[in-house]
């Protein structure tokens, strides 16, 4: 029992983790139909910057997670602005979404490249936000910081429903997702909706870097993982689906976590790739989202 | 000094050209929309209706000429800005938010006004189409055709536009809704909003137009008042099956 418990919970963990990656994919693929590769950059990015922000004394603690966050929200924008929007709405026809993504592929390499000549190869490592301190649940042990992570996500999630279903440029973002020509049509600005969903997955992906640093480490090239976790999480749920994709993340942890528990450990990443390849072929509408479902 | 000649201009489209790729959908148009006139454009299934209102919105690129709406040259400008200088559009095929609220789909018509106007539009909106005031928590894509039809219409009008493009909208509707919506037309030009029609259906559109078009394979091959080209043999063989 206590060993089953030790296995959801850190299940749980990471699969919120996930969830938070997830929706970032989820995200920018509403509103450019691109899956963006460099999402698990910015969760790199995420730790990473407060790990620099707190070591160079440059801001207080308490605000360097949250400028992180705006460092991050600010890459994400500048690669919509500088690399993707160029190609994507270029007169007389845009580069494919295959095209698209593969400016992406080329953005992770990039980030991932100056991070590990600026900041080096090693792991780095931010204190965890309440001690480190386990607390004991049927002789099971839970990390406090993993409680840090779900209330991150439950934040996140109603900070996101607000967003979408309250605020007029969430509706348009939702609007733009469903119909491009008929959103331009009443006046919304494509290029807008392209600029914060770039800015709002990037910065969704740094929380979700700087909640799990203090669990999990981090280091230059930790996204190239998350990122493909949480592109598991995003198809897991259905592409587009934001309910979906945390769904999916918290099922991939889980499943992650009794896999390497009951198993091996060795199958832990392994899970994943099966996930991404059993999905896409047998179900590629996901397994909580057909086209139809309601898109956060 | 007394102002004289023609009524002033709201829409004046000069040489305008516009390609996909390399097949030309569009070869040098030259029309003009007076301010409360309802001018009606009329041609065959891919003469370039479609392309000719998109370029106005400035949804399609155009390759050559020049859009000016009050006397300002906008051939430049962005949608949106479009849409913020008053021309809206009512797109073929209806194009409403599917799975967002009727409500929601209107208010984002009114996404270039200030947030203020929003519950007057509503009111007029539901006053103008009753079934949507009923309809209004349900999402868009339930609704029937003529429906979402009267929502597209009420959506491009939240807007509060000085000119209303419509593409078609009669397009798959049964006749007495058809009926309904040249009806709902008639009221706005009434209400004085200048509107260009798009159709297919040359008799109802020529049959409430000022003034008419005739577009064949991106060009104006005919125009006239509405009642003479609704008289017009040419018309008559290749428009109205008579
Ligand atoms: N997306 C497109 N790609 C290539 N050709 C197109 C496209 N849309 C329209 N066309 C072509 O442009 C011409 C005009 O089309 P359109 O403006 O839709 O005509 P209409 O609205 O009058 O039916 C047609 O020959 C059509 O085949
Ligand atoms: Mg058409």
């Amino acid at each position: 029992m206590s060993e089953f418990l030790q296995f959801l919970f850190s299940g749980i963990g990471n699969g919120a983790i996930y969830a938070l990656v997830g929706l970032g994919f989820a995200i920018i693929y509403n509103a450019s139909h691109v899956i963006n590769f460099a999402q698990g950059e910015f969760v790199m990015i995420g730790g990473m910057a407060t790990v620099s922000l707190i070591a160079g004394g440059i801001v207080p603690v308490w605000l360097a997670m949250p400028v992180a966050v705006a460092v991050a929200g600010g890459i994400g924008m500048a690669l919509e602005k500088f690399a993707v929007e160029p190609a994507a709405l270029r007169r007389g026809g845009g580069a494919s979404v295959v095209g698209l993504i593969i400016i992406t592929i080329g953005a992770s390499i990039f980030i991932r490249g100056a991070v590990e000549v600026w900041l080096g190869k090693d792991f780095h490592r931010l204190p965890p936000f309440s001690g480190s301190e386990a607390i004991d649940i049927a002789g099971a042990k839970l990390d406090p910081q993993i409680l840090w992570v779900l209330g991150g996500l439950a934040a996140v999630v109603a900070g996101l429903k607000w967003f979408f279903e309250r605020t007029r440029f969430g509706k348009a973002m939702l609007a733009a997702s469903h119909n491009r020509l008929a959103a331009q049509l009443v006046g919304i600005d494509i290029r807008r909706v392209l600029l914060a969903s770039f800015g709002l997955s990037a910065a969704l992906g740094a929380l979700a870097g700087i909640l799990t640093a203090p669990i999990t480490l981090t280091k230059y090239d930790i996204g190239i993982m998350l990122g493909l976790k949480g592109f598991c999480a995003a198809i897991l749920g259905g592409l587009g689906s934001g309910f979906g994709a945390v769904l999916g993340g918290l099922a991939l942890g889980l499943a992650e976590a009794m896999a390497a528990g009951y198993i091996s450990s060795a199958y832990k990443d392994a899970v994943a790739f099966v996930i991404i390849v059993v999905v896409l072929i047998l179900m590629p509408g996901g397994l909580f989202g057909a086209k139809s479902s309601e898109r956060v | 000094m007394v102002k004289a000649g023609p009524p002033a201009m709201l829409l004046e489209v000069v040489g305008l050209s516009s390609h996909y790729g390399r097949i030309q959908a569009l070869r040098g148009i030259d029309l003009a929309v007076a301010e409360g006139e309802l001018l009606a454009l009329v041609g065959g299934n891919g003469a370039g209706k479609t392309t000719l209102l998109r370029a106005i919105s400035g949804v399609q690129p155009a390759s050559a000429g020049t859009v000016r709406f009050a006397g300002e040259d906008i051939s430049r400008a962005s949608a949106a800005e479009r849409v913020r200088r008053g021309i809206a559009q009512v797109p073929e095929g209806r194009q409403v938010f599917g799975p967002l609220s009727v409500e929601d789909n209107l208010a984002l018509g009114a996404y270039t006004r200030p947030k203020a106007e929003i519950a007057a539009g509503l009111e007029r909106t539901y006053a103008m189409f009753p079934v949507l005031k009923e309809k209004r928590r349900q999402a868009a894509g339930t609704l029937s055709g003529g429906q979402q039809q009267m929502l597209a219409i009420g959506r491009a009008l939240m807007a509060q536009p000085r000119l209303l493009l419509l593409d078609e909208p009669s397009m798959g509707l049964a006749p007495l809704l058809v009926a309904d919506i040249f009806r709902a037309i008639e009221g706005l030009k009434r209400a004085g909003v200048t509107i260009f029609l798009v159709e297919q259906n040359a008799h109802a559109a020529l049959s409430i137009a000022d003034r008419g078009y005739v577009l064949e394979t991106g060009r104006i091959v005919l125009q006239d008042k509405g009642p003479a080209l609704l008289a017009n043999e040419r018309v008559k063989q290749a428009y109205l099956g008579i």
